[in-house]
């Protein structure tokens, strides 16, 4: 068969410091129709950058430096303007990782399937928009004939990233790029989403390039996959092989991540930190968002709060830090019933509960420096200063596993995700706390990085003994982090137990769909529960 | 669609308290005017019986807040008073000069607005390029200018040099709609040189703002012409900031013109005010002055409402 896509020792460049950089070293694959090829790394690893190159499109400050990209025997490096506008869209197309924000808030969703097939000169838009309603049938979108006329707004996330696999269907192109369609998703509605990209490749016969982070969704749908790492080839194999036997060392720190930490055991008659009864709060002043919220978090263990968008969890923690205050219940923190509001809390309460956030990079001040940020507390709780605070911040970085001479003087803006992280986890720890609260503290960040941030969270737990109230929609990272497991759904707690019971049957109903959601690393998995459920529906 | 009407009762609420505010300050602002209008009406040869006596027939002899309520209420009822210079009505004063004002606001906005979005999209569109910094140098320079300095250019070179318009606006309520509209083309011309460069510099900077979304990436890769993207992708989600420059431009070209007026002896209310403020014309100032400030304050509730509605997200937003 030949091959749809060629492309040969591309290379990409990017301008910054005044220069054109190299970002991307001398990558070269092909693609045969049917078949789908995964691009696995981290963040920087280049692949949104290939998957668009593959398009002859390089994103405002990056340039297409030299190589060949050959799509069905049309050139497209330094192709002119007019020639690449004439296939993009039309033979080749995109699905962005956001379809929120890829899809235009001023016009219905439909008419910007329609856009791209009537600009073509394909067809009339009324046989596109026809086309277009068959396609949302097609990939189970509710009231097809519907949906499309409403504005994007007016659909969940999980319905836009379906509407928008059929809108690069729209001029039945030969090639799709997948950029990362699921990961801004929540775990059961990634599968609709799969379960659409797997009916338009197998079924439809078309060639896809599936780019994510995540190794055990692309297992599901490629079937080679490519691993890269800043800018270069890793390795590439086909998908059994590359689970089966990884060559290089980088793709088993990516398979092998989320391991499972020590099992600590939890029982009743240890110290209870915090306390929290029969809690609700609302924000519109009518309707509870959240409500009959009881939760025990114990000295040294880890409490995992699950759920998913929407569900609450983050609201808990606002409750109980005093940010949106209770209108019923209790809340019991080391013994002493805490006042609702943050306001009437004293300081000493607000030190010995401190908060870690999802965003590292908002969370800082981009003006200080590591010493500012770490030294603040100290001052603001102790009342420590100068050469005795310079020796804690130092020892605070050491216990955070940063060297103090090369990070204690740099602007927040110089670090790293995983660095930032890092550093507010230290801006915590100066506070001496015994509960931390982390909202999401890993899902900003890379899979080797946030495994790195939760080695460090479980070793800092050993040392001091603190507790954490753990917030997350990751069910990995709740597998490898927590004691105790409580998940919850549309503003209540639907199940809550220790680890072991929680994860093994007899479950509820909707910690099994959950749980049952989770990509695992086995290429058949996806099959194998869409058959499932077939199954039980009919 | 409910939320919406709520929202704009809530606004026209909040409007009609500033009006009510503002009224207050026009009030008191006319009070605090040094000189007096009696001894300025009778001359410097009145004696003071007289003057007591024109004061008592003015009013003026009542104290502040009483006179504020019966101007108030006067007003809401349509009630203008008499003019003190020459004792007609008021209303007919600032009627036809409003009207002239309009007009002539409504004809600089006819050409200044589409030709400000049209280079605006155009120099977004060419960014960066020498026809964006031209188009930019030549607005930007217009409004460096103070606005009677462009008039006499204009006047010296299409009136004087070339003959083509006449340099003075004279209108009178008999003439035709053509021979008004040939009239003011130097006047309007004028402040189409002064506003363009308002507008366009703000409908450049919304639609650049807005190019940088996932949105219009996206478009891009659907093969999409670039000024395609930039008329539809673009423009319509940059129309709040526009619509309220906009706005802001077009309150200019109503209340703030008094220059041109001048140099162009075009009969507007801002002449008129001047005018009146020099012959401490009370009632003239007052109610010119509360007209203007409605039409400010009506014309950002416009843009409010527009910017509101040109976004499908609040349109729609139901509870």
């Amino acid at each position: 068969m030949n091959n749809l896509l060629e492309i040969k020792n591309l290379y990409l460049e990017a301008y910054y410091e005044e220069k054109w950089q190299p970002i991307v070293h001398d990558i070269s694959f092909d693609l045969k129709r049917g078949e789908v090829l995964g691009l696995i790394g981290e963040s920087g690893a280049g692949k949104s950058t290939i998957g668009l190159a593959a398009m002859g499109y390089a994103r405002q400050g990056c340039r297409i430096a030299s190589g060949s990209i050959n799509l069905d025997g049309i050139e497209m490096f330094n192709a002119s303007n007019k020639d690449l506008r004439k296939v993009r869209g039309s033979k080749i197309s995109y699905v962005a990782q956001s379809a929120a924000a890829s899809f235009n808030p001023a016009h219905r969703v439909i008419k910007q399937y329609a856009e791209a097939p009537v600009q073509h000169g394909l067809m009339s838009s009324v046989q596109a928009e026809k086309e277009a309603i068959e396609l949302y049938e097609r990939l189970f979108l509710p009231s097809p004939d519907k949906i499309g006329y409403r504005y994007p707004h007016e659909l969940s996330g999980g319905q836009l990233q379906r509407a928008m696999v059929a809108m690069a269907m729209s001029c039945k192109p030969d090639i799709i790029v997948f950029d990362e369609p699921t990961t801004a998703l929540d775990v059961t509605t990634q599968i609709e989403v799969l379960a659409a990209v797997k009916e338009i490749t197998e079924k439809m016969n078309k060639a896809a390039l599936y780019i994510t982070h995540d190794l055990a969704v692309v297992a599901q749908v490629a079937h080679r996959i490519m691993v890269l790492r800043n800018g270069r080839l890793v390795e590439m194999n086909e998908t059994r092989e590359l689970i089966k036997n990884p060559k290089e060392k980088y793709t088993r720190e990516l398979l092998n991540v989320r391991s499972l930490r020590e099992n600590k055991t939890i029982h009743d008659k240890m110290d209870v930190i915090l306390n929290i009864k029969n809690v609700a709060a609302t924000y519109t002043g009518d309707k509870n968002v959240v409500e009959d919220i009881d939760l025990t978090v114990r000295k040294g263990r880890t409490v995992a709060l699950v759920g998913e968008s929407g569900s609450g969890k983050s609201t808990v923690a606002k409750i109980i830090t005093g940010l949106l205050p209770a209108n019923n219940g209790s809340i019991k923190f080391l013994g002493k019933e805490l006042p609702r509001k943050l306001k009437d809390r004293v300081k000493d309460d607000l030190r010995k509960m401190q908060m870690i956030y999802q965003m590292p990079d908002t969370a800082l001040n981009p003006k200080q420096t590591v010493r500012k940020v770490i030294g603040r507390p100290l001052e603001f709780y102790f009342g420590i200063r100068g050469k005795e605070a310079e020796e804690q911040i130092r020892q605070l970085l050491v216990d955070i596993e940063l060297d103090p001479d090369h990070y204690i003087g740099r602007l927040t803006t110089e670090l790293s995700g995983g660095e930032k992280q890092r550093i507010c986890i230290a801006r915590a720890l100066a506070a001496k706390p015994d509960l931390i609260i982390c909202d999401e503290v890993t899902s900003a960040l890379d899979q080797l990085v946030a495994e790195g941030i939760l080695d460090l969270l479980q070793d800092l737990q050993n040392k001091t003994n603190m507790s954490y109230l753990f917030i997350t929609h990751d069910l990995a990272t709740v597998k490898a982090i927590a004691d105790k497991i409580v998940i919850m759904l549309q503003g209540k707690i639907v199940e809550q137990g220790a680890k072991k019971e929680i994860l093994t049957p007899p479950h509820h109903e909707y910690t099994d769909k959950l749980l049952a959601s989770v990509p695992e690393m086995d290429p058949d998995w996806l099959d194998n529960l869409l058959e499932k459920r077939a199954s039980t529906f009919i | 669609m409910k939320n919406v009407l709520i929202l704009i009762l809530k606004r026209s609420g909040a409007s009609l308290i500033t009006v009510f505010i503002i009224s207050l300050i026009i009030f008191i602002g006319v009070e605090a005017l040094p000189g007096d209008v009696a001894e300025t009406v009778l001359g410097q040869g009145a004696t003071p019986e007289t003057v007591e006596a024109f004061r008592k027939e003015l009013k003026l002899d009542l104290p502040p807040h009483i006179r504020y309520g019966a101007w108030l209420n006067d007003f809401i009822h349509g009630e203008f008073g008499n003019s003190l210079a020459n004792g007609r009505p008021v209303a007919g004063l600032i009627g036809w000069r409003f009207g002239n004002t309009l007009f002539l606001a409504l004809s600089t906005a006819m050409i200044a607005i589409p030709l400000a979005i049209i280079l605006g999209m155009l120099a977004a569109l060419y960014r960066n390029t020498f026809f964006d910094k031209l188009i930019s140098t030549t607005t930007l320079s217009f409004i460096s200018f103070p606005e009677f300095f462009i008039a006499y250019i204009l006047i010296s070179i299409l009136s004087v040099k070339m003959n083509i318009f006449p340099s003075l606006a004279v209108i009178d309520p008999e003439m035709g709609l053509s021979g008004r509209i040939y009239a003011i083309i130097l006047p309007s011309l004028t402040l189409t040189c002064v506003v363009t460069a308002h507008m366009m510099r703000q409908t450049r900077a919304a639609i650049i703002n807005v190019l940088a979304s996932a949105y219009i990436e996206m478009a891009e890769i659907k093969g999409m012409k670039r000024l395609r993207i930039i008329v539809l992708h673009a423009f319509p989600n940059s129309l709040s900031p526009v619509i309220n420059v906009i706005a802001v431009n077009m309150a200019y070209l109503i209340v703030g013109v008094v220059l041109v007026e001048v140099v162009f002896v075009y009969p507007g209310l801002g002449q008129l005010l001047v005018d009146s403020v020099a012959k401490r014309d009370l009632p003239v100032v007052q109610a010119s002055g509360l007209v203007f400030s409605i039409v400010y304050i009506s014309l950002n509730l416009l843009a409010d409402i527009l910017s509101m509605l040109s976004n499908p997200k609040l349109r729609q937003s139901q509870i």
